[in-house]
């Protein structure tokens, strides 16, 4: 795996994943999982629906049981107690506020359950909805509340038991677009707020790519990689990884010496240190794909669409069955039909072996 | 960490005394939740339900005693005299009865649940209550009404005669006629429900579509609406023809206390003639009957699997 | 629009098929003659006769006693099996089990029922009656609660139990305040059935203390009275009341949620 750049934290392990993997009748949940998650930062699990991602969360909050492997907390076993005696707390992504308390008796029901004194309880209510903002609804009920308020005392109701882990379920997925990007930034401040680790699963690589301090992407129940977010951006590890985030024009063929040799298409630059023959897949983003006369490879343009801050070009090239996309900024100089080049540095383009 | 993997695995608990193992504590834990919550009603179920029937049938192969209960000698004389003219007359009496009640239920109580669904919203409510309140009243006093309208001196009677139509008051009491009048007068609102909430919740798009691709109202209802609504139908059916088949009170009533239904036979087997043996047998025989028609219902559901449901 | 009128030929012969008999008894039962069949002017007498009959009384006092036994073990025991049928089982066999009470005729259930009190020799009496009720009682408080189940959000006991709640503490706080409208509802439906109930009752109540429903069985059977018509009366219109109030409730309930 890749070396990582450091955590803003800090890196103190505290929650260890050894090994863990379960399976649901013939379905592959989680195999084989080993995740070190750090004291403090701000995590994500990230991968397509039925990537096993949903399983690892609710294994952490004591809903699933796996079949073999272990979850520490703090270096100590978390799987021996149940959901209800563990210092991890989760945001449904339903938020299951229950409809029949008000937004107060929902954040008090687990500072109750804990037996805390009464003036306790409300102090530290009263507290907690001052921080997400909710101090005039705390009398109302959940269904009198928007989406965003219902998810500010999902989450209120989550932190006010100061728990070591917060896991967060699809967070942002039931938020209109609007609400989403405040909830977003809302999120980030939070938790440096209360410093509690956080912990969010997403299919959504754009949430994760900006809330999370590490990613890590599962696919089928392996992780592909763990890594910060631009690490993940500009060196995937792995095919999946290449494909899945962002958008990426992959090539296949062996590794050369200086790039990628594909048949038909020549060699193509990249920087790598896999060994010659090794097959290998090339990725480069569209944004590092150059425009012009000439290039490494030569193709039509095909379509062109506008997005308003930056255009994407695609140009078929023969022989390659896909076309290759080329993200430039503003408003584009070519037209469908022209003949174009294209060209990239090698330090642009990154080489994963298959 | 090799000793906290293996308290994790499922499989390396190293005997009855490891408790510590979470996978098993939860085993047992759910297993305790289990049987406290099924253990009362279903321990109350098979106490009072199972045992009871299982007697009940068991009985069809015993003696009758002489007064009353069984003896335990096997025969298979119950099993003959229910293909008993006698018997066996009035048991196809009554699936006819029941069958006629349905029949009427459903003619009549298919175009009301249809018109109710196409009311506005605020009749509907209304509509609805309308045929379910009749039925929240003593069901005795209900049949008993129709003594008071059909009897020779009574209001249908009075009626006829008064507009002329008649000269003498007609025997109306105390024929088949009758007896299915107060069926279907009793559980015609079981065939309007289930049928109203089979037809309101077909998506009205399906019926435009369907006039859209050109087809009349009377098409649209042949091929839409009516296959959409079997579900409905189906429920409807069930819950008509099953109280009518084992009723014994209606043909009392209403059909002037002579055994006219199985129903009364059963009810005489046990509580005048003392054959209780032979009245499991046809109660048996009654439960058999409806056995078959769970599994047509089952059959024809399946036939009639699409729903088209009105979409959130 | 184009207003079918053909279809509401039937729609209106429903309704008076239904309410002509109800109208009739209402009628007749402030007759001032003796006859159950003709009008011979207005009068309460059948209504004095009613309250001075201490049978009518006994019985309703029986039905009373019976209906709430019923409904309290019914309703426990049908929630309990609900929720115990939604979460802890996936058994197909055990839910048309629950459900068998409910769809078995009345007189099938009455007879096995009698002929199981005689085998155990046990005293026929108001409990019996209860005991018989119960297991109807409890398959349609379970019927009502498991749809009000299937309709909840499990994501809220998981909820609870993530907050620190111990399984009885998510129980009793979550699960049942989110049950309580179908238990309410089941609840009802248990009373209303056992104080209509006749056949089971007929069968395994104890001669010496009919029930309502048995008391109105014997007088339509061996004398046509007008007093019938006063108790169908009075029943009809604490039947009309408790619905329409109920409807109301439930109104009032739904436009504070």
């Amino acid at each position: 795996m890749t070396a990582v750049p450091e955590a803003p934290a800090a890196t103190q392990t505290l929650v260890g994943i050894q090994g863990v993997s379960r399976r649901f009748g013939d379905v592959t949940a989680l195999d084989d999982v080993t995740l070190d998650i750090r004291q403090g930062e701000f995590f994500a699990l990230l991968g397509p629906s039925g990537c096993g991602k949903t399983t690892l969360l609710r294994i952490l909050a004591g809903f699933e049981t796996p079949d073999s492997g272990t979850v520490t907390l703090d270096g100590a076993d978390l799987l021996a107690r149940p959901a209800h005696r563990r210092p991890v707390n989760l945001m449904f992504q339903s938020y299951a506020l229950f409809p029949h308390m008000t937004v107060a008796r929902n954040v008090a029901y687990g500072l109750e359950r804990e037996g805390l004194p009464r003036a306790e309880v409300r102090s530290r209510v009263a507290e907690v909805l001052g921080t997400v903002g909710l101090t005039t609804q705390a009398g109302r009920r959940p269904d009198q509340l928007s989406g965003g308020q219902r998810q500010r005392v999902a989450l209120a109701r989550a932190i006010v038991k100061r728990p070591r882990l917060l896991l967060l379920d699809e967070p942002l997925s039931a938020l209109d677009k609007k609400v989403r990007a405040e909830m977003q930034l809302e999120l980030k401040r939070l938790q440096h707020e209360v410093g509690i680790t956080f912990v969010v699963v997403t299919h959504d690589q754009e949430e994760a790519m900006s809330l999370a301090d590490r990613i890590a992407v599962l696919d089928s129940g392996r992780v592909q990689q763990v890594d910060a977010p631009v690490r993940l951006y500009e060196r995937p590890s792995t095919p999946f990884v290449a494909g899945f985030i962002g958008a990426n024009n992959l090539f296949e063929g062996t590794a050369a010496g200086g790039g990628l040799s594909v048949p038909g298409l020549g060699t193509l630059p990249a920087a790598g240190g896999l060994a010659a023959g090794t097959p290998a897949l090339l990725g480069v983003r569209p944004e590092s794909v150059r425009l012009g006369d000439t290039g490494d490879l030569r193709g039509v343009v095909a379509d062109v669409s506008f997005y308003g801050g930056l255009s994407h070009i695609a140009v078929r090239v023969a022989g390659h069955d896909r076309p290759v996309l080329v993200a430039e900024q503003g408003p584009s100089r070519v037209h469908a039909g022209a003949r174009v080049g294209l060209g990239w540095s090698a330090a642009d383009a990154v080489l994963i072996a298959r | 960490m090799t000793t906290e993997h293996d308290i994790a695995r499922p499989g390396a608990a190293t005997g009855p005394l490891s408790g510590r193992s979470p996978r098993r504590a939860r085993v047992l834990g759910r297993a305790a939740a289990r049987l406290a919550f099924l253990g009362p009603g279903v321990g109350y179920l098979i106490v009072l339900l199972i045992v009871p029937l299982a007697l009940l049938l068991s009985y069809t192969i015993f003696r009758r005693g002489r007064f009353g209960g069984v003896v335990y000698e096997t025969t298979g004389e119950n099993f003959s005299r229910l293909v008993d003219p006698l018997y066996l007359d009035v048991f196809l009496g009554s699936i006819q009865t029941a069958a006629i009640t349905t029949l009427a239920a459903l003619l009549l109580g298919y175009p009301t649940a249809y018109a109710i669904a196409r009311l506005p919203r605020r009749w509907k409510t209304i509509a609805l209550v309308a045929v379910v309140l009749p039925f929240w009243t003593n069901f005795l006093i209900r049949v008993y009404a129709w003594v008071i309208l059909l009897s020779g001196p009574g209001l249908v009677n009075e009626a006829l005669t008064g507009i002329g139509l008649i000269d003498e008051p007609l025997e109306l009491l105390y024929n088949q006629g009758t007896i299915v009048t107060g069926l279907l007068y009793s559980y015609l609102p079981l065939m309007v429900l289930p049928l109203y909430a089979a037809i309101e919740r077909l998506d009205p798009q399906l019926r435009e579509a369907s006039a859209n691709l050109g087809a009349r109202p009377a098409r649209t209802f042949w091929s839409v609406t009516l296959p959409l609504s079997m579900p409905g139908v189906l429920t409807g059916c069930m819950f008509v023809f099953v109280p009518c088949l084992g009723n014994f009170v209606i043909p009392e009533i209403l059909g002037g206390g002579r055994s006219i239904m199985v129903g009364n036979l059963i009810r005489d087997q046990f509580l005048k003639a003392r054959d209780w043996p032979f009245g499991a047998t046809l109660a048996l025989a009654v439960i058999a009957a409806l056995v078959v028609l769970l599994f047509l219902q089952a059959w024809a559901s399946r036939v009639y699997g699409g729903t088209g449901e009105r979409r959130a | 629009m184009r207003r079918p009128g053909l279809l509401y030929v039937p729609f209106w012969a429903t309704y008076v098929f239904l309410y002509t008999p109800i109208v009739v008894l209402v009628v007749m039962s402030f007759n001032a003659g003796d006859s159950p069949y003709t009008f011979e002017g207005a009068s309460l007498k059948w209504y004095g006769e009613l309250a001075g009959d201490a049978t009518v009384r006994q019985g309703l006092v029986n039905t009373l006693i019976v209906a709430a036994g019923s409904t309290v073990l019914s309703t426990v025991l049908g929630t309990l099996l609900a929720v115990g049928m939604a979460r802890y089982s996936r058994s197909r066999l055990l839910d048309a089990f629950g459900l068998l009470p409910a769809v078995l005729p009345d007189l099938v259930l009455a007879i096995a029922l009698l002929v199981f009190y005689a085998a155990v020799q046990m005293t026929l009496g108001l409990h019996s009656v209860i005991m018989a009720h119960v297991v109807f009682g409890m398959a349609f408080v379970a019927a009502v609660v498991r749809t009000r189940l299937s309709h909840a959000d499990t994501s809220l006991e998981e909820a609870s139990r993530d907050l620190g709640a111990t399984p009885l503490a998510t129980f009793t706080r979550i699960t049942l305040p989110t049950l309580a409208p179908g238990i309410v509802a089941g609840a009802l439906l248990a009373f209303t059935l056992s104080i209509d109930e006749f056949v089971i009752a007929f069968f395994t109540a104890a001669p010496t203390e009919p029930t309502l429903p048995i008391v109105i069985y014997s007088m339509v059977r061996f004398g046509v009275t007008p007093e019938i018509n006063a108790l169908a009366t009075i029943l009809l219109a604490v039947s009309f009341t408790v619905v329409i109030v109920a409807q109301r409730m439930t109104r009032l309930t739904e436009s504070f949620r």
